[in-house]
């Protein structure tokens, strides 16, 4: 059978996440390039005492308050977060990841985020670990491995390997070509190399031949099931003006 | 130190101006959260390329009004606008820039910071437990060619943080190469710090009450030049 990645909805494209998944959600600290439905219909979809690998642990309130993956919190289903911005920027409105992590309920990997980066490319490279100069001499280093490399010292940072991924994109082929929009691609494209499973919500599915090859970053053979965000849902591309922008 | 003095220092926009020119036309630059964000306002028509950690190079002046896109942010999460030379590039990509040493100048804020030049900005123990946003500090930290530090001298009360040993977690040990305050310009060498210059009205004296370490005077000790 021809190879026809579309997925028809949300809800379907998340229902074989299993409790205990490693899930690797895109997100940088805004709006832009987190695949909104896909975490909603993952907390509808009710899978509990998942890790989840993202650059935040979801509502930090940077500048925009947003609608990102702290439902996942609010409901209860994280056991562990492994992310480089885990806490609020406000000490006095703490995200509901923070509230837990200091509770004790949920285990936090804090992880710098160029490393962190490097964790989730390799997983998907098939290279098992590497050495970075950073964080040498700070608390991150803990019981490292070091090894000195043309005078630095290094620290042994080890590969992570996710069971899914929830990756946003502007447009996709049917054969799951992936290609972004401005700043969206931050953690996307190497997240969706990574995982066992790749899910996109794209904005828009077009045949195959409709992508120009030259502009594809991430190539179909990442990428498992696409699924189209809706347009009489409106996505109007304003932080301000988008309906999933939390009012004040 | 124990009795607190408390200088009314400069502005934040004045100490983000005074760092400005410490930037050369040309570099590739990286810029914190806080002050350091505050530095962008001065480079304007300046071929200064900034770099956003989330994926770009060349950001332009931040979006208003229908220019606004959520697709277009900086690492603040503030809306920005691309310019004629503007790329885009993955997270990896990015640090690629920072840790591979592409990056001419890292400008970070800070919460204390030592004459050996580690600094330690990216937990603070008050919050709770002894971790914090780490973001993309400590690989700018390995990777940029030269660090700077843009802060206030002391906190809002008036305690110390220009401290001989660090009693917050370091980000970075022996990086920093240059201070900008509200109330001096300090340069980090092998031999401590160097009070370059003061804001004018105050003294090296005054300087020195305020910041933990021996301060050694430069020779050609001047007031901050706005």
């Amino acid at each position: 059978m021809a190879i026809n990645k579309i997925c028809e909805t949300f809800d379907k494209a998340v229902a074989d996440i299993p409790d205990g998944a490693i899930i690797l959600i895109g997100n940088f600290a805004g709006p832009g390039g987190t695949p909104y439905y896909l975490i909603h219909a993952l907390a509808r979809q009710g899978a509990k005492n998942l890790t989840i690998i993202a650059n935040t642990a979801g509502g930090i309130g940077l500048t925009v308050d947003y609608e990102d993956h702290r439902i996942l919190f609010e409901n209860g289903q994280v056991k562990k977060v492994i992310a480089s911005f885990p806490f609020s920027t406000s000490a006095s409105k703490p995200s509901p990841a923070e509230k837990q992590i200091l509770a004790g309920k949920v285990e936090l990997e804090l992880v710098p985020q160029g490393t962190l980066a490097e964790r989730i490319r390799c997983g998907g490279a098939g290279i098992p670990a590497f050495y970075t100069p950073t964080g040498y001499g700070t608390t991150i280093a803990g019981q490292k491995d070091v090894k000195w490399f043309d005078g630095r010292p290094c620290l042994l940072e080890k590969a992570i390997k996710a069971d899914f991924a929830l990756v946003r994109a502007y447009k996709a082929d049917k054969k799951g070509n992936l290609v972004y929009r401005g700043t969206m691609r931050q953690f996307n494209p190497i997240m969706a190399m990574n995982a066992r499973v790749t899910i996109a919500e794209v904005d828009e599915i077009v045949e195959a031949g409709g992508l120009d090859p030259e502009a594809v970053v991430t190539p179909g053979i990442f990428v498992n099931r696409i699924v189209k965000v809706e347009e009489n849902l409106g996505f109007p591309r304003h932080p301000e003006r988008s309906f999933w922008v939390k009012k004040a | 130190m124990s009795q607190k003095v408390k200088f009314e220092g400069l502005p934040r926009e004045m100490i983000a101006l005074r760092v400005s020119r410490e930037i050369k036309e040309g570099s590739y630059v990286n810029l914190g959260i806080g002050i350091p964000t505050l530095i962008s306002n001065w480079t304007e028509g300046v071929d200064i390329v900034l770099q956003a950690e989330i994926g770009m190079l060349k950001t332009g002046s931040l979006a208003e009004g229908d220019d606004v896109d959520q697709d277009l942010i900086n690492a603040s999460c503030q809306a920005v606008t691309a310019l004629p030379g503007s790329s885009y590039f993955d997270i990896v990509e990015s640090f690629a820039m920072i840790r591979g040493g592409h990056i001419d100048i890292a400008v970070m804020g800070a919460l204390q910071i030592n004459a050996r030049g580690d600094y330690a900005g990216w937990s603070n123990p008050s919050r709770g437990l002894f971790v914090g946003n780490v973001g993309g500090s400590m690989d700018l930290c390995a990777g940029a060619k030269k660090l700077f530090i843009a802060m206030e001298h002391t906190t809002k009360d008036g305690e110390l943080k220009i401290v001989n040993e660090l009693s917050y977690p370091a980000t970075a040990l022996g990086k920093v190469s240059m201070l900008f305050t509200d109330l001096a310009v300090i340069e980090i060498t092998p031999k401590g710090m160097v009070l370059k210059e003061v804001m004018a009205g105050l003294t090296a004296k005054d300087i020195q009450s305020v910041t933990g370490p021996k301060l050694i005077i430069a020779k050609d000790l001047k007031e901050i030049e706005l």
